[in-house]
């Protein structure tokens, strides 16, 4: 039986006034601009577009404010902001080949073409708390530096390609348009493409424990960061009565290349495999993770054992979205209470007849539940 | 005879296109603000009329699986579009501007339409439209070149260290 409750209207009411005051905090210490967090919280604005999967840094900043700095939550805004407009266009692949880098590393070839270069990294920093950043005024720094030319390099595994010691980048055949799972719900088993796309919008949090699993034995892959790149690449559209792409604006991607080990198969000789991580922004933790289970969730395809969690498609797409997730397990906080009182009567009869001795050993709890 | 003048209107769509990909690249890279001083200093700004109101929506991005691979989608951003009409100065026939930006800047997209549309108009100043556009490219170029220098000071110059001799 369902009673309908009604109550909690100007509890809920003053309770979104709370949250604004405790968001704004103290008025005395000035309020945060979005110009602000953009530009110097960047990597959680990243973070943000990357897992609401949606490019737009003021949006994203916006977002941040809101959600008193709780990035699932922002990732929540934006995912339902995205709702509100239109789809317009499809835009061509992004070229990360052409990528106008701004950081690239590999840890499998120490000479390349183009070399490597570092860009803004915590990488061989102390993690040392630096209290000159605790001072006002004691954040400012600026690099000089020499007049060099754009940094543009050819990706590591093309490479190795040209030996045949590594699968081609083709491997699965392209499509007419790429599966969306923003238009149609993912069914398993899900192509690369769907599962790619659900990847680059899963939990940072998820996917990098996922990668760490396969690390440490749980469905091996042997991998090596064959490339990470960082930079700026345009993005391009068909436009009607002019023939050829057209560029409509620029944005900056972090891409991440494993090259993992692989045994080969009766019909295949041992050779490299690829892992494959994309992210907007800088996400390079989240590229590398991306990555790694891209890797895991291709066992099947290769014919290899598959028996960890990370080779679970299933189990890894259908839980790596944090807004599903979030929603899921927060909805425990709506009132169950009848629910709640429906078990609790059942516990309750349970007891009393066990206490009056009509249940015998062995005999199942559900005997009682089915009367 | 036909045939030949059909090939030769493909060349001048294909050039034309050419030359509007270029334009609407570099004013889909710039700041508004470059794009209101160009307007501004148009000699004669043509009339134009609206036929798409700047529009904000979506545009999925696409990547390709190892980058090189087949094409996946990434997510979303945000784009405006804009279209206006205009009629050619000399020969009078209709003009479509269009202007395609990524980001949410519906000036900046209804800029860069009256700007496609004064920019193909036949009696068009090329030698002023030229020298906006290489002003445009320059800029571009000079902020490219600043991050690329901040980026080839981290390059890692490696060192053999060599053992064994005496």
């Amino acid at each position: 039986m369902y009673v309908a409750v009604k109550g909690g209207e100007a509890a809920i009411e003053n309770a979104h006034k709370l949250l604004a005051e405790e968001r704004r905090g103290d008025t005395n210490v000035p309020e945060l601009s979005l110009e602000q967090i953009k530009q110097q919280m960047s990597l959680a604005v990243d973070r943000v577009m990357t897992e609401g999967s949606l490019h737009d840094p003021d949006l994203a900043a916006l977002a941040i404010k809101q959600a008193r700095g709780d990035l699932v939550e922002a990732i929540f805004l934006l995912r339902a902001y995205r709702t509100t407009l239109p789809r317009l266009w499809e835009t061509k692949p992004i070229d990360t080949g052409a990528m106008n880098i701004r950081r690239r590393i590999s840890a499998t070839y120490k000479d390349l073409p183009g070399g490597q270069v570092l860009g803004p990294t915590f990488d061989y920093t102390h993690r040392l708390l630096d209290f000159a950043l605790a001072a006002e005024g004691g954040g400012d720094a600026s690099l000089d530096a020499d007049p060099a030319e754009p940094v543009v390099a050819p990706r590591v595994t093309e490479l190795l390609a040209g030996e045949d010691l590594i699968e081609e980048a083709g491997a699965v055949p392209d499509k007419d348009a790429p599966g969306d799972l923003t238009r149609e719900p993912m069914e398993f088993p899900a192509d690369r493409d769907l599962r790619l796309q659900a990847l680059a919008r899963g939990d940072e949090g998820f996917l990098l424990a996922l990668g760490y699993s396969t690390q440490r034995g749980y469905g091996r892959t042997h991998p090596f960061a064959g490339e990470i790149r960082m930079g700026a690449v345009e993005i391009e559209i068909d436009i009607d009565g002019i023939d050829g792409p057209v560029t409509i604006g620029e944005i900056t991607v972090t891409e991440c290349e494993m090259v993992n080990q692989f045994m080969g198969s009766k019909t295949e000789p041992p050779k490299f495999t690829r892992g494959y991580g994309l992210t907007f922004g800088f996400c390079e933790r989240k590229a590398m993770a991306m990555a790694l289970v891209d890797r895991a969730l291709r066992g099947r395809d290769l014919g290899e054992e598959v028996d960890a969690p990370c080779h679970d498609e299933e189990f890894v797409l259908a839980h790596a979205d944090n807004v599903e997730a979030s929603g899921f397990v927060q909805h425990l906080k709506l009132p169950h209470y009848v629910d709640f009182q429906s078990e609790l009567e059942l516990v309750r009869k349970m007891r009393r007849e066990i206490e009056q001795g009509r249940w015998s050993d062995g005999e199942e709890a559900h005997d009682v539940a089915a009367e | 005879m036909s045939r030949q003048v059909k090939k030769m209107s493909n060349a001048t769509q294909s050039s034309q296109s050419e030359a509007r990909r270029r334009w609407l690249r570099l004013m889909a890279l710039s700041e508004t603000r470059q794009l209101a001083e160009i307007w501004d200093a148009l000699p004669t700004a043509p009339e134009t009329r609206v036929l798409r109101r700047p529009e904000v929506g979506l545009a999925m991005v696409r990547g390709r699986a190892g980058g090189a691979g087949a094409a996946f989608n990434l997510g979303e951003m945000t784009v405006t579009r804009c279209s206006v009409g205009a009629v050619d100065s000399r020969t009078r026939t209709h003009i479509e501007g269009i202007g395609a930006i990524g980001g949410r800047d519906r000036d900046k997209a209804a800029l860069i339409a009256r700007l496609d549309a004064a920019y193909q108009d036949s009696g068009c100043d090329i030698a002023a439209r030229e020298n906006a556009l290489n002003n445009l490219s320059a800029a571009l170029e000079e902020r490219q070149a600043t991050q690329a220098a901040k980026t080839a000071a981290t390059r890692v110059e490696f060192f053999t260290m060599e053992r064994g001799h005496t």
